[in-house]
């Protein structure tokens, strides 16, 4: 089709097509969805070597495998390139820029080329961080860097890391503007705030809170840098000064942070179980409300990331309320979660697998979190494995998990083709297995006393260390069935058609894959994005028999 | 005619609530308790592993029921309900958690009181006769410390903790002791004062459920009164370089005498004496 | 997958987005000065936190004079106001007076940037001498560099103003109103700066 306008006086400039369009700097949201989305998953890999690594020199009790700084540069590049590179840019950068137009009834973000700037930071940034292990040593200090040690550890890994993360700090920001500028303002006319689907609802707290904590984060790395180059001693006891000021500035961004890793997945799985289980998202209101109070919650509980560091007694007893509070809220929206699936229809398929483990692994997480929160007992595993349980539970086991069910749920949408769902159920199992294998038992490990950054480790902890990493292996090995089924399905897979879920929400209301301009003719209204399922007296008793599962409406 | 779905539902709800309780009460999954803190810290575990269980097991049961009784049969295409929220259900379920959490907040808060979390730290039991106005950082214990030295009438122990890359020394200001083990009489309260030399280290010991970060630049306090007799580590839990798995030490619990015996053995005698 | 030539694929994505939109730049630009106040609210926060918790060790020395900066603030104050002018003439289309508002603004920026200056001339610490003197160099620093782009921009405007040639017209107003949202921006911190530095 040809759009029937007059032609152009001077000949369009003429952008690359195919495959070539994700090597450029592309202004088009879809190009640069699926570029944060594929650079991510590169880093993920990255990251999950990094953590073999680990893992592999934990399988022993003593400091065998690499000397004991090169481990302390693995972990810290693990850490921060799980978050910085991994998480953070693909529930935000990937899924956010792909998805938010089509939600808003938009042809693309507000600001397209800062989008483009903001994509194309990453991978500069990311090669920085990864190459600094092999020219001058990464850093050391995790990706924590608390002074004095990220001052006294070599100086060139340092300031790369910083130089690094400032650069995806400032990414963070760009995407961050252009999400609340395209919500707020880019909905199309006739749709009403509290007619989106969920995960803009998600992305717009989100959005909020890497605006508002990112530049504290921002200024922190500079303040530290100056320590490292030009000798000032803001963090530097010698020089008169404060090194828990650092952790109240670090930790402003960095607790935020866990919330703009894990409120978009809350969104995507907003967006997921309703479709698979052909219910509506049960109390949409409430839903966005526990957002907003998550959003205010989450900026005033870092200091429980420093219970034991030497902060005054009312302090701590105002941050562990707080953080208690957060609870609320979140368990909201796991109540409606579990609400939703609960007379539904539901396909036991790969995206609603990975949803439910979802939600079963995070449940644990922020049990623990609850059980964190309480300052008398943090004081006990502060520091331990049994944090390292808590917040893998949190990201892998809450956001990993839910963006494979979002690959599962959107490839179809963004290739055209169907993964294959044995290959599918097959990946969740190994992961899921795996995964619990991996950190259930740290929980154990942290109790008991075993410190966290650790090569080495009292011999008494090797058997529950080694369960441990047999789980991390089966983890990498899960990622083998995921890899093949992408592969072969964007090349053979089955056709999806427009609408293979029979969904709603307005990026199944076009071609897969979507045409440039989101949709041909006007974006769709769509002011009941969740108005699945047969009223309850309407249910019929009698199951129709009939077609195939996967019907794609055409 | 079927059981109602309440009374398998009131039941179920009564299974697991009772072993959840059951679990929390029975298994243990905590190292020995060597201080006076550490039983008051495991009541709080047994509390938070009980209230967990319940909540987990819950919900996995639900999500686990839903798939399996909601779940698309081969040649189903139909949808589910129409539901869309519900209220009092809502209201119900941010009122339960709600109050749990404010339960276990202020449980929590009368177990850190118990421990000595909430006094004010410019007046530890540290005895100073130092003048100088030092600004104390962090400590937990204090009141614990000076509440069971005034019920037993003697004081607490003091002994001063230097943290470095990457060992422990620990000073004996009575006696002018230095050792690298952590020598302490049970059932008297210690009281710790600890300074680092060059980055943050950290004082944990397991079996004391205590622990605090050792800060360059200002002094940490940390009080406990040991109970058990026997040899526990004492860990480093701060990252401070790449040592800092090696980062350990032990803190001997022995009986008094046991204790006046080391301490006789290596006091240091004032030149008048020698 | 659409059937389009590569020809007819770069004209629909020219056409997509040329479709008319409000222009939002102005409420991009507000959110990231929101997210650029953040940063200094985190060296403000520090700052604070020293003061309250962190003595001035013995023998350093942190003394401020208060006639220089409170000069600054009043040059910053009227170029606010300068600049505030200058928009008003761009609306009405008068070019003249728009490019002596700017100009005057420009001087009053650039003012400011020697003033200061002459005041890190003639304080009696340097940079690495204590954490006080780190933490106001590193507060004026950071707001000096802010003004610095600030005044850039303002002789980019200046410059984009010329008639006939210029970019910068009454239509095309969001360059100066962008700069002039900057600036007035820059110039609030400078006051929260002020007080809390010179006044608390």
């Amino acid at each position: 089709m040809t759009l029937t306008l007059p032609q152009q006086s001077k000949p369009p400039a003429l952008q690359p097509t195919g495959w070539l369009r994700y090597l450029s700097f592309s202004v088009d949201h879809k190009v640069i969805g699926l570029q944060y989305l594929v650079c991510g998953f590169a880093f993920y890999l990255i990251g999950g070597a990094l953590a073999g690594a680990i893992r592999t020199e934990l399988t022993s009790p003593v400091a065998d495998f690499m000397p004991r700084d090169v481990y302390n540069q693995v972990l810290t590049l693990h850490g921060t390139i799980m978050i910085f590179l991994w998480i953070v840019p693909v529930v935000n950068g990937a899924f956010g820029n792909y998805l938010i137009p089509f939600y808003v009834g938009a042809r693309d973000m507000a600001f397209p080329r800062l989008n483009a700037v903001a994509f194309w930071l990453i991978p500069p940034a990311g090669l920085l961080l990864i190459t600094s292990y092999f020219i001058t040593g990464a850093a050391q200090s995790g990706w924590t860097a608390y002074p004095p040690l990220s001052l006294t550890t070599p100086a060139s890994g340092q300031i790369i890391w910083i130089l690094s993360v400032l650069l995806l700090g400032g990414s963070s920001i760009f995407g961050g503007i252009n999400f609340i500028a395209t919500i707020l303002k880019m909905r199309r006319p006739g749709l009403k705030l509290m007619q989106l689907p969920m995960y803009c609802w998600a992305m717009l707290g989100t959005s909020i809170l890497v605006v508002l904590s990112t530049p504290v984060l921002a200024g922190t790395l500079i303040l530290l840098s100056f320590d490292i180059v030009a000798h000032t001693g803001f963090f530097n006891p010698g020089m008169g000064g404060n090194v828990v000021v650092y952790q109240h500035l670090f930790w402003f961004y960095s607790h935020p942070a866990v919330y703009i890793m894990v409120l978009p997945a809350f969104g995507l799985v907003s967006e997921i179980l309703p479709i698979h289980c052909r219910k509506p998202l049960f109390g949409y209101t409430t839903m966005v409300y526990s957002i907003m109070a998550i959003v205010v919650l989450g900026l005033v509980v870092w200091a429980h990331h420093m219970f034991t560091s030497g902060t005054p007694p009312w302090m701590r007893l105002f941050f562990t309320i707080a953080t208690a509070f957060i609870a609320v809220p979140t368990g909201i929206k796991f109540f409606n979660w579990i609400a939703t699936l609960w007379g539904g229809k539901i396909s036991l398929n790969s995206a609603i697998l990975f949803s439910c483990g979802f939600i079963v692994n995070f449940v644990l997480g922020g049990i623990t979190g609850v059980a964190l929160a309480q300052v008398p007992f943090d004081v006990h595993v502060h520091d331990t494995y049994f944090v390292v349980a808590h917040f893998h539970y949190i990201v892998y086991g809450g956001s990993v998990f839910v963006i494979f069910a979002s690959v599962y749920h959107w490839f179809p949408k963004v290739t055209g083709r169907m993964l294959d769902e044995n290959l599918g159920r097959f990946h969740f199992l190994l992961t899921f297995i795996g995964f619990n294998l991996c950190f259930a038992p740290q929980h154990w490990l942290g109790l008991n006393g075993m410190p966290r950054r650790v090569a080495e480790y009292d011999p008494q902890f090797a058997f529950v260390n080694q369960i441990s990493s047999v789980g991390a292996l089966l983890m990498a090995l899960s990622t083998l069935p995921f890899l093949w089924n992408v592969f072969a399905s964007a090349r053979s897979g089955e056709i999806a058609g427009d609408n293979p879920w029979r969904a709603l929400t307005p990026e199944w209301l076009t071609t897969s894959p979507p045409p440039v301009e989101n949709w041909k003719g006007e974006p769709p209204l769509v002011t009941h994005p969740y108005g699945y399922g047969i009223p309850a007296d309407q249910i019929d008793l009698k199951d129709a028999s009939g077609s195939d599962l996967w019907s794609n409406g055409r | 005619m079927p059981i109602p779905s309440a009374i398998i539902t009131l039941v179920l709800g009564m299974i697991l609530v009772l072993g959840g309780l059951w679990i929390g009460q029975n298994i243990n999954l905590l190292p020995v308790d060597a201080s006076v803190n550490a039983p008051i810290y495991d009541e709080l575990f047994r509390v938070l592993f009980s209230i967990g269980t319940i909540l987990f097991v819950g919900i996995v049961g639900l999500v686990v029921f839903s798939l399996v009784r909601f779940r698309r049969k081969p040649g189903q295409i139909g949808d589910g309900i129409a539901l869309e929220g519900n209220l009092p259900l809502e209201i119900f379920w941010t009122a339960v958690p709600a109050i749990v959490v404010l339960f276990v907040g202020l449980y929590s808060y009368d177990i850190y009181e118990r421990m000595g979390g909430m006094v004010p730290l410019a007046h530890g039991g540290h005895g100073d006769s130092q003048a100088t106005e030092e600004r104390v950082w962090g400590g937990i214990g204090t009141a614990g410390a000076m509440q069971a030295s005034s019920e037993m009438a003697v004081l607490p122990l003091p002994v001063e903790v230097t943290a470095m890359q990457f060992a422990f020394l620990f000073h004996y200001p009575d006696g002018d002791i230095i050792s690298g083990e952590l020598h302490v009489p049970s059932g008297r309260p210690i009281s710790l004062k600890m300074e680092a030399k060059d980055v943050i280290h950290a004082f944990w010991v397991p079996q004391f459920r205590l622990k605090q970060d050792i800060i360059p630049g200002q002094p940490t306090l940390l009080n406990f009164t040991p109970t058990r007799p026997g040899r526990y580590p004492v860990v480093c839990a701060e990252l401070c370089g790449p040592y800092h798995g090696g980062m350990r030490s032990t803190v001997v619990v022995e009986s008094a005498d046991d204790y006046d015996a080391w301490f006789q053995a290596n006091r240091k005698l004032p030149v008048s004496e020698a | 997958m659409t059937s389009l030539s590569p020809q007819d694929q770069a004209v629909e994505i020219q056409e997509h987005h040329e479709e008319s939109h409000p222009d939002h730049r102005m409420f991009g630009l507000a959110t990231f000065l929101v997210a650029d106040a953040m940063t200094f609210a985190g060296f403000f926060a520090a700052y604070l936190t020293f003061k309250a918790v962190n003595p001035l060790l013995p023998g350093a020395v942190y003394e401020l004079e208060l006639p220089l900066p409170t000069l600054n603030t009043i040059l910053l104050l009227v170029s606010s106001a300068t600049f505030h002018r200058a928009g008003v003439n761009l609306r009405r289309s008068d070019m003249q007076r728009c490019r002596r508002w700017l100009l005057l603004t420009a001087i009053l920026g650039l003012a400011f940037l020697v003033s200061q200056m002459v005041e890190y001339f003639t304080l009696p610490f340097g940079l690495t001498d204590n954490l006080y003197a780190s933490t106001f160099y590193a507060l004026t620093g950071f707001h000096g560099l802010h003004v610095t782009m600030g005044a850039l921009m303002i002789l980019i405007v200046w410059w984009q103003c010329r008639t006939p040639e210029g970019r910068v017209t009454a239509d095309n107003h969001f360059p100066l109103e962008a700069a002039e949202l900057y600036w007035h921006f820059v110039d609030g911190i400078w006051v929260v700066l002020f007080v809390i530095l010179y006044l608390i």
